[in-house]
């Protein structure tokens, strides 16, 4: 069975406990004041912004939000952590007996939660061989650690709740979601049990997997380690171990008798934080349509999996999506083909706000392809055209006169002059030499420069051919 | 000759206002004053000659533009060392905080500057406010101006001997577990505790946050009172900073106390009280009776709980907020140590004094999971129940008056165990416990001439009443005396 805690760092301006900005990337030490340094005398004020997005996550979980929750003190001693103890929630966190549901292989779970509480980050220590150097920029940046129920049962499992997660946060704009700066890292409780056996098995804690590139690796790893163990007739020692992303390996940390005891104390220096209905009503009325709701519904509307699943990884992307639908309501699947298949392509990894075609240019181009105004192989130039141009669809079909010739009888007149033109190769199909039908109607498209719809060519170029 | 330094607060405020006295030669006469005295006294570790002249010069040169001055124009304060001042040395009496310049000033005194008060120095105290009796000092213990062979209290012991012998004319102290009101009665001196949240404690270094309170030392109830008034008020910084009008003292000192219902808790009242203090209390409760109030036993039956109760809280708050003197950012750290671990043990092992260490280990066991709820969650019922007493003689009484201390001033060196000087703090901490107001008024002296004071404790907010009270008593008895200079017990 496997636990997550993700720790999700907020996008709030200010520090959870300070007036000081929040960066990635500022001179070392560059974001402190008395407070973020635990200078003595300096006294922690509550950043409002943090609870907002911390129940603002609450809300999109389902959570039960707690009317006054409470911060403690997390005790222990190491050179980033300054007052010697991290503002925490203890035994009244904010949110708890969440859900978040996750898409697994096309089908919708729900992963349950345990809590949603807020807390400050620690710093960090650079290495440089004996001597270490410690930076607070990051200390007191407010976080969210989100932990799980023991649910998930697998490292795929966790992986996909990971992605959910991320999604979320950044679909409700309370985390910026950048994995590279850390906004979301994660440590997991794994435990293994034989099939069929009720009680779960002892707990091993598997810190520092960070970056979510880690999550399966680390896990699988954790999983063979325990069953090689306990099939080699060895007990799981209940431990914590650390994760080495580099190396793939996990190495014990601190071992059953070292349990770390952190003396928890409610913060004498901050009041419960108290969240009224206003406060609900307010931050209720900001929730966007949830990513997994989003997907049920584009999968509803026609969407392949696959799309779905890709345009919902991104709420801009996901808007996109919505505008251009919005635009040509009947051609969802073909505008989200195109988005994925064309559109994504172009950009190359750049944002969706980059694209050089407007959503409702290219609902005009779907709509064109599904209503037999152009095939989709012209479509694929009519698209390039847009790119560069700028243009709409509908006005580069007209302008270059791409519109498919749909009149039989012009397509006749076409066929007929082909075949004035190639009397012998006529002759042969006529004695059975079938394989020169593709010969006619290649000729008929080459002649019109495309724009007979290719099954139409195939008919006619079959009965002319034929006598009729 | 003119002893400027014999003046109370108000009336020197007054006088540079009115232009009758510069400040700065107000603050030259302190500043002799703390030459003359200290070396004998050992109030103040450490005093700001140019910073407190160049305050001087400024409240003058204000005054010659033609500026309105504020309420406390030139008057010459100290400020305990538990409490932090811009660039002026601050080490809460502690080695671990041995040249620490804070780069800021505590709410507090950024108030008095603004004020017009000058600061004159840091004044010496228990280490991190952890002590009755001013010798658990790292620097220097604090002799009592009234006999120098005896202790001045604690924890704010710089504070209120340095009133008592007038080398400052308003003093900050901080007031735990009653570390304003225990010294202001054993040197003779006014000393108030402020509603819990009345004073920011913004740039408090904290002992134990939910009971910590930053109040005035003074030379008569009126300069307290005049003091409060200009430090009190919510504060942005200070979460538990309470948002409530600055409380109109001053204007309420006169309004006497007929009809008031003072409050005698038989709790407070022991039949092995000292005499002497047991005398100072029927002495006040007979002046505030002759006054027009009226007097009414009540009984506060959870006082014998607050005392252990107290000693399960201040430790855990201190153990945690005592955590950050790691070595890492400020203060002292270790030479050479051996790795991590030795960086903290040997920095904190050597920094803190014994008495700090005490707490530090009493509150670490305390907050273990495994005794949390035995004794830190069961102090915190106590103290509900504490509270709940106060709210309900509150409801028949407008104050209560008490002992300060269990006995005088004692001989330095006297206190023979950490208990002993544990119990001296029982008619002070549950006012603590509370966060109501409490106001230590002087109340006579004993045969030998050591001062008594007597403990006015009020309802949350409610100062103006204790003052009232308060100035009552002290009319009645005569302002409380300078002490004696030379000292009486001086080899």
């Amino acid at each position: 069975m496997i636990g997550l805690e993700v720790h999700v760092q907020l996008a709030t301006a200010t520090k959870a406990f300070a007036p000081v900005p929040v960066a990635y990337g500022a001179p070392v030490n560059s974001l402190t004041d008395p407070i973020v340094l635990g200078m003595p005398g300096a006294l922690p004020t509550f950043n409002r912004a943090a609870l907002v997005a911390a129940v603002k996550l609450g809300l999109a979980t389902r959570s039960q939000i707690r009317a006054r929750s409470r911060f403690a003190r997390k005790h222990y001693f190491y050179p980033d952590l300054p007052k010697g103890y991290q503002i925490s929630q203890h035994d009244e966190p904010l949110c708890e007996h969440g859900a978040i549901d996750v898409w697994i292989a096309g089908a919708r779970h729900t992963v349950a939660l345990a809590r949603i509480h807020l807390e400050e980050d620690a710093g960090k220590l650079n290495h440089d061989g004996p001597i270490s150097r410690v930076d607070l920029n990051r200390a007191g940046v407010p976080l969210c650690e989100v932990v799980t129920e023991p649910v998930l049962r697998s490292a795929e499992q966790a992986f996909a709740y990971m992605k959910a997660l991320h999604r979320l946060v950044r679909a409700l704009g309370v985390c910026e979601g950048d994995l590279e700066k850390g906004h979301l890292r994660c440590d997991a409780n794994v435990s293994v049990r034989k099939v069929g056996a009720a009680a779960f098995g002892t707990r091993v804690e598997l810190k520092n997997i960070n970056s979510f590139r880690f999550v399966k690796a680390a896990i699988e790893h954790e999983i063979a380690r325990q069953i090689r163990v306990l099939e080699g007739g060895g007990q799981v020692e209940r431990e914590t171990r650390l994760w080495d992303g580099v190396a793939g390996i996990s190495q014990s940390m601190r071992g059953k008798e070292e349990v770390a005891d952190y003396r928890y104390l409610p913060d004498p220096d901050l009041p419960p934080l108290v969240v009224d209905a206003e406060l609900l009503a307010a931050v209720q009325a900001t929730l966007p349509e949830l990513p997994a709701d989003r997907l049920a519904r584009l999968v509803a509307a026609g969407l392949a999996f696959d799309d779905a699943d890709l345009l919902t990884s991104d709420a801009a992307l996901a808007d996109y999506l919505d505008a251009a639908v919005a635009a040509a309501p009947g051609s969802a699947r073909t505008i989200a083909t195109w988005i994925v298949n064309e559109l994504l392509r172009e950009l190359g990894g750049r944002p969706i706000a980059d694209s050089p075609v407007a959503a409702t240019a290219l609902a005009e181009l779907a709509a064109a392809i599904d209503d037999g105004t152009i095939s989709g192989k012209l479509g694929k130039d009519v698209f390039a055209k847009m790119v560069a141009t700028g243009d709409g669809a509908r006005a580069i079909i007209e302008r270059e006169g791409l519109r498919q010739i749909t009149d039989p009888a012009a397509v006749r007149a076409m066929a007929e002059a082909i075949v004035a033109a190639n009397p012998r190769q006529a002759e042969q199909y006529r004695a059975g030499k079938d394989s020169l039908l593709g010969f006619f109607v290649g000729q008929l498209m080459k002649a019109s420069g495309g724009r007979v719809n290719p099954q139409l060519a195939s008919d006619t170029m079959k009965a002319l051919l034929a006598g009729a | 000759m003119d002893d400027v330094t014999a003046l109370t607060a108000t009336t020197l405020a007054a006088d540079v206002r009115a232009g009758r006295r510069s400040a700065r030669a107000i603050t030259d006469a302190f500043l002799d004053r703390i030459a003359a005295t200290d070396g004998a006294i050992g109030a103040y570790l450490a005093v700001d000659v140019d910073g407190a002249r160049a305050a001087a010069d400024a409240v003058d040169a204000a005054r010659a533009r033609g500026e309105a001055l504020g309420p406390l124009a030139g008057v010459p304060v100290g400020v305990k060392d538990v409490i932090v001042t811009r660039d002026l040395v601050t080490t809460a009496a502690s080695k671990i905080l041995a040249g620490w310049r804070p780069p800021y000033d505590a709410t507090a005194v950024a108030r008095l500057r603004a004020a017009g008060a000058v600061v004159l120095g840091k004044l010496g105290c228990d280490e991190f406010a952890m002590g009755s009796t001013g010798e658990q000092s790292a620097w220097r213990a604090t002799a009592n101006p009234w006999d120098l062979a005896r202790v001045p209290g604690g924890s704010s012991s710089g504070s209120a001997a340095a009133m008592a012998v007038r080398s400052a004319a308003l003093t900050l102290g901080t007031d735990t577990g009653g570390s304003i009101r225990q010294p202001a009665a054993f040197c003779g001196v006014v000393g108030l505790k402020p509603t819990y949240g009345r004073v920011s404690r913004w740039g408090a270094i904290a002992y134990a946050s939910s009971l910590d309170q930053i109040g005035p030392l003074a030379a008569t109830v009126a300069d307290a009172a005049l003091a409060l008034e200009v430090i009190a008020g919510l504060d942005p910084r200070d979460a538990t900073s309470i948002d409530a009008p600055a409380p109109a003292l001053t204007a309420a000192l006169d309004r006497g106390v007929r009809g008031l219902r003072v409050g005698l808790p038989r709790e407070y009242l022991p039949d092995d009280l000292d005499p002497d203090v047991a005398a100072a209390v029927a002495r006040a409760r007979a002046i505030l009776a002759d006054a027009g109030a009226t007097i009414v036993d009540v009984s506060l039956p959870h006082t014998r709980y607050a005392l252990p109760a107290y000693y399960v809280i201040a430790p855990a708050e201190a153990a945690s907020n005592l955590a950050r003197y790691d070595g890492i950012r400020f203060g002292a750290r270790a030479k050479d140590p051996a790795d991590l671990d030795a960086l903290y043990a040997r920095t904190r092992g050597e920094g803190f004094g014994a008495e700090v260490i005490r707490r530090i280990m009493i509150g670490t066991y305390v907050l273990r999971a495994g005794s949390y709820d035995a004794y830190y969650r069961q102090a915190q019922q106590v103290r509900a129940l504490v509270r709940r007493d106060f709210d309900r003689a509150f409801a028949e009484v407008d104050c209560v008056l008490a002992p300060v201390a269990p006995t005088p001033a004692w001989p330095t060196g006297a206190t023979p165990t950490p208990l002993d000087m544990y119990r001296a703090d029982v008619f002070t901490l549950a006012c603590n416990l509370a966060g109501l107001p409490g106001l230590a008024v002087p109340c006579g002296a004993t045969a030998a001439g050591l001062p008594l004071g007597v403990q006015l404790m009020g309802r949350p907010l409610d100062e103006a009443t204790l003052c009232a009270a308060g100035q009552v008593i002290e009319r009645a008895t005569g302002p409380a005396p300078r002490a004696p200079w030379p000292p009486r017990g001086a080899a």
